[in-house]
C-alpha cells in the first residue's frame, strides 16, 4: 500500500512536468492553430540558461529567473523572426520549418557549452529527503517540483478562466477573425501566448535539470509523450492538458513498477519477465490509442 | 611543328599530372568512424582527441608514412555507418578503417570493411559473434567483447560473498548480454531482474519499487546519458552510501564531470583506468591533460591503441599495404606499447586482457577519479573464443 502511494506521487511528478510543457503546445495550437515541433528546445534552452546563470553566479535563485525571463524572451524572439510567416502555411510547411529550429537550438547549445552532459546543482535546501507518512524516504525536490507544477496549473487555471487576458484568448482559440475585427492586436496576442508557452517549457526544463542531464537533444525525449499527453486531453484545451498528463504520467509509472508482477502473477512469471517491460513502455500509447478510437478529440475538446 | 609540338606538350603534361600521385608515396589513408553528432556525440569527440594525440605521439605519421585521418559519423544508425564507409572505401580509397562505439553498427559494418579486402580495427564495440562463429581475418578489436566486463563484476561479486542482488539494465540486447555476462560468474541470489526502456530518463519508478525489494546490493548497466540520469537520482533518492552500488560502464571519465559527488564510492569493472601504471598509459593520459585539460575515458584509449596497432602493422611491412597477410600477421603479435601493458592477441583477434576493480572516490585534490582497487581476472579470454574457427 506504501508503495502504492509512493508511485502515485512519482506518477503526479511525471505528470506535473509533462503539464508545463502540455500547456504551452496545446495553447499555441488551439490558439494558432499552429504545430510547433520546436518546443522541446525550449524546454532545453530553459535547462542550459538555468545550469549556466546558476554557475556565473553561483546562485540557484538567479539560475532558475534567468532560465524563465531567457525562454520567455527566446521564445518571443522565435516567435517574432522565424514562426509569424508560417501562420498562414499549412501544417506540413510548420513541421519542417520547426525540425529545422530543432537543429539549429541542439547545434547552437553543442557550439556554446559543448556535446558533455552538465551538472546542475542544487542548493542545499532542496537535496534532503522528507520521511511520508507510509515511512519510505522521498527526495524534497521531487515534492518541490510538485507543488511548483501544481502552482501553475492553478495559476493557469485563473488566468485563462478568470481575467480578461484569458478572455481573449479563449476567444481566439474559438473565433480568432471575428476577435480581430473586436479590436484586439492578434499578432501581440500570439507573440504573448507563445511566450508564456516558452517560460512554461522553459520551467519544465530548468526544473528537469538536476534530475535527468541537461544536454543538446534533450527536449526531444520529452516531446514525444507531451505530444501523446495533448492529443489525450484534447488539442488546444488546457484543462484537457492538465489531466491528460496526470494520466500520462500516472499511467507510465504505474505500469512500470506493476505490471510486470501483475502479468506474472495472471498469466506465469515467464511471460511477466517477456512482455511486461515492453507492454509497461507501450502503455501510453495503447491508452491514446484507445482515447483516439472512443473519443477521436480526446477528452476535452477545446471547440465543440 | 607548332601544331604537333603543342599536342605533344600537352600529352607529356596530361602524363606527367597523371603520373606524379604513382610517383610520389601516396599518404596512408585511416577512415575513423564514430558518433559525432547527436547525444552521444561526446563519445565521439574524446575518441577523435585520442586518435589526434595518438598521431601526435607519431609525429603525424603511421608506420613511417604521412597520414591522412578521415573522420565519419555514424549518428548510431547502423544504415549510417555503412554508407559512411562505403565512402570512404569507395570515394577516399582507405587503407584501414577504424573506430565504431555501437555493437549493431559494428555488425553492419565489418563485412563492408572486410569484404573490400581491408582491415577493421574496431575501438569500441564487442558484438559477441564477432568473437565467436563471425570472427574474421580481416578484423582485429582493441576493445573487449561485451560480456567480460559484467563477467569480472559477477566474479568479484560472488568471491565477496555479495548475496540478493537487484539488476537493473535497458531493455534492449547489449543490456540483456550485460546480464547473461554477470550471471556467468554469480551464482548468489537474485532478488529481480529489471529491464527498463532504453534511453528512459526517470528511474524514480523503478528506484522505489528497488527499495521495497529491500536487497543487498545493486548491479545496473547504464551506458551514457542513461547513467547520468540513474545516478543521479539514486544519489537524491538517499540510496548512495546506504545500499552499494556495482556498475558496467556507467561510471567513468565523462558521466563523473556530469553527476559529480553522485558517483562517489561506486564500483566498475573495467580492463583499463587512467591510474593504470605501465609507460604508454603514463605518457597518454598525462599528455591527454596537457592537450585536452581533462582525463582521457576508455572509449579514447581504445582509439589512441587502434592507431598504434595500424602504426605497427605499416612498420612492419616496410609501408607496403598492398600486403595484407603481412599487416595482419603483425597485427596478430600486438607488438606495440598498448596503454593496457603488453597483451596478447587470442585466435578471434580479442585482446587477453586483464579486468580490474575501479571505484569513484575524492582525491587529494578535491577532484572525484576512478582509481583501481584490484585486479580480479589476469589474462582472462573471452567466452566465445572457441566458436571461432580461424587459423593462425
Amino acid at each position: 500500500m506504501s508503495l502504492l502511494f509512493e508511485q502515485l506521487l512519482n506518477g503526479l511528478q511525471l505528470g506535473v512536468t509533462l503539464f508545463l510543457m502540455a500547456a504551452g503546445l496545446t495553447l499555441v495550437f488551439g490558439i494558432m492553430n499552429f504545430i510547433n515541433l520546436a518546443h522541446g528546445s525550449l524546454y532545453m534552452v530553459g535547462a542550459y540558461l538555468a545550469v549556466a546563470a546558476s554557475q556565473w553566479t553561483g546562485s540557484y535563485a538567479a539560475g532558475v529567473a534567468l532560465g524563465l525571463a531567457g525562454a520567455l524572451v527566446v521564445g518571443m524572439i522565435v516567435e517574432v523572426v522565424a514562426l509569424r510567416t508560417l501562420y498562414e502555411r499549412d501544417h506540413l510547411d510548420q513541421v519542417l520549418a520547426t525540425f529545422g529550429l530543432i537543429l539549429f537550438f541542439n547545434e547552437l547549445v553543442a557550439i556554446l557549452w559543448g556535446r558533455a552532459s552538465l551538472y546542475a546543482q542544487l542548493p542545499s535546501w532542496l537535496q534532503g529527503h522528507v520521511d511520508l507518512p507510509t515511512g519510505a524516504a522521498y527526495p524534497v525536490y521531487r515534492l518541490a517540483v510538485i507543488a511548483v507544477g501544481l502552482s501553475v496549473a492553478i495559476l493557469l487555471w485563473y488566468v485563462v478562466t478568470r481575467t480578461r487576458l484569458g478572455m481573449v484568448i479563449r476567444a481566439g482559440a474559438t473565433n480568432r477573425t471575428m476577435v480581430a475585427a473586436l479590436g484586439v492586436n492578434i499578432r501581440l496576442l500570439y507573440t504573448v501566448v507563445f511566450g508564456v508557452g516558452a517560460a512554461l517549457a522553459g520551467l519544465a526544463g530548468l526544473m528537469a535539470g538536476p534530475i535527468y542531464s541537461v544536454q543538446p537533444g534533450m527536449g526531444e525525449l520529452v516531446l514525444i509523450q507531451v505530444f501523446v499527453v495533448i492529443v489525450i486531453g484534447g488539442i488546444g484545451s488546457v484543462r484537457g492538458a492538465l489531466v491528460g498528463a496526470l494520466i500520462v504520467g500516472i499511467v507510465d509509472t504505474l505500469g512500470r513498477a506493476f505490471l510486470k508482477p501483475l502479468l506474472g502473477a495472471m498469466i506465469s512469471p515467464t511471460a511477466g519477465e517477456a512482455a511486461g517491460p515492453a507492454l509497461a513502455s507501450m502503455l501510453i500509447y495503447l491508452l491514446m490509442a484507445v482515447v483516439l478510437a472512443l473519443r477521436p478529440a480526446g477528452l476535452f475538446p477545446a471547440r465543440g | 611543328m607548332t601544331r604537333s609540338f603543342r599536342y605533344l606538350c600537352a600529352a607529356a603534361a596530361a602524363a606527367l599530372a597523371f603520373a606524379q600521385p604513382a610517383a610520389a608515396q601516396q599518404k596512408l589513408k585511416i577512415g575513423f568512424i564514430t558518433t559525432m553528432s547527436g547525444p552521444q556525440g561526446v563519445i565521439g569527440q574524446y575518441m577523435k582527441d585520442s586518435v589526434e594525440l595518438a598521431l601526435d605521439h607519431l609525429g603525424r605519421k603511421v608506420g613511417g608514412r604521412e597520414v591522412e585521418v578521415i573522420y565519419g559519423d555514424d549518428q548510431t544508425k547502423p544504415d549510417v555507418g555503412v554508407q559512411v564507409a562505403e565512402e570512404m572505401l569507395k570515394k577516399h580509397q582507405v587503407d584501414f578503417v577504424s573506430g565504431i562505439i555501437w555493437s549493431n553498427v559494428m555488425l553492419a559494418v565489418v563485412p563492408v570493411v572486410t569484404g573490400a579486402g581491408k582491415i577493421m580495427v574496431g575501438t569500441n564495440a564487442g558484438a559477441s559473434p564477432l568473437a565467436g562463429n563471425q570472427c574474421n581475418e580481416l578484423y582485429f578489436s582493441t576493445s573487449w567483447n561485451n560480456d567480460q566486463t559484467p563477467e569480472a563484476m559477477g566474479k568479484f561479486m560472488q568471491d565477496s560473498g555479495v548475496n540478493d542482488v537487484y539488476v537493473l539494465a535497458p531493455n534492449y540486447q547489449a543490456g540483456k548480454d550485460m546480464v547473461a555476462g554477470f550471471k556467468r560468474y554469480f551464482k548468489g541470489r537474485i532478488v529481480e531482474e529489471v529491464y527498463t526502456k532504453l534511453g528512459q530518463q526517470d528511474y524514480q519508478a523503478e528506484i522505489s519499487q528497488l527499495r521495497a525489494k529491500n536487497p543487498k546490493a545493486v548491479f545496473a548497466f547504464y551506458p551514457g546519458g542513461m547513467g547520468i540520469q540513474f545516478l543521479r537520482q539514486y544519489d537524491q533518492a538517499g540510496l548512495r552510501g546506504k545500499l552499494p552500488l556495482y556498475t558496467v560502464y556507467t561510471v567513468d571519465e565523462i558521466s563523473i564531470p556530469a553527476v559529480k559527488e553522485a558517483a562517489v564510492g561506486i564500483y566498475e569493472t573495467r580492463f583499463w583506468s587512467p591510474d593504470l601504471k605501465n609507460p604508454a598509459n603514463q605518457k597518454f593520459v598525462s599528455d591527454y591533460r596537457k592537450k585536452y585539460g581533462k582525463l582521457p575515458v576508455f572509449y579514447g584509449a581504445q582509439s589512441y591503441d587502434g592507431i598504434m596497432l595500424i602504426d605497427s602493422a605499416v612498420k612492419a611491412v616496410k609501408g607496403n599495404v598492398k600486403d595484407t597477410k603481412g599487416m595482419v600477421a603483425a597485427m596478430r603479435k600486438a607488438s606495440f606499447d598498448s596503454i593496457r601493458g603488453p597483451f596478447q592477441y587470442n585466435v578471434n583477434h580479442h585482446p587477453i586482457q586483464n579486468f580490474y576493480l575501479l571505484r569513484a572516490d575524492k582525491q587529494s585534490g578535491g577532484d572525484i577519479e576512478m582509481r583501481i582497487q584490484k585486479t580480479i581476472f589476469e589474462k582472462h579470454k573471452d567466452s566465445y573464443s572457441q566458436d571461432c574457427k580461424m587459423k593462425w
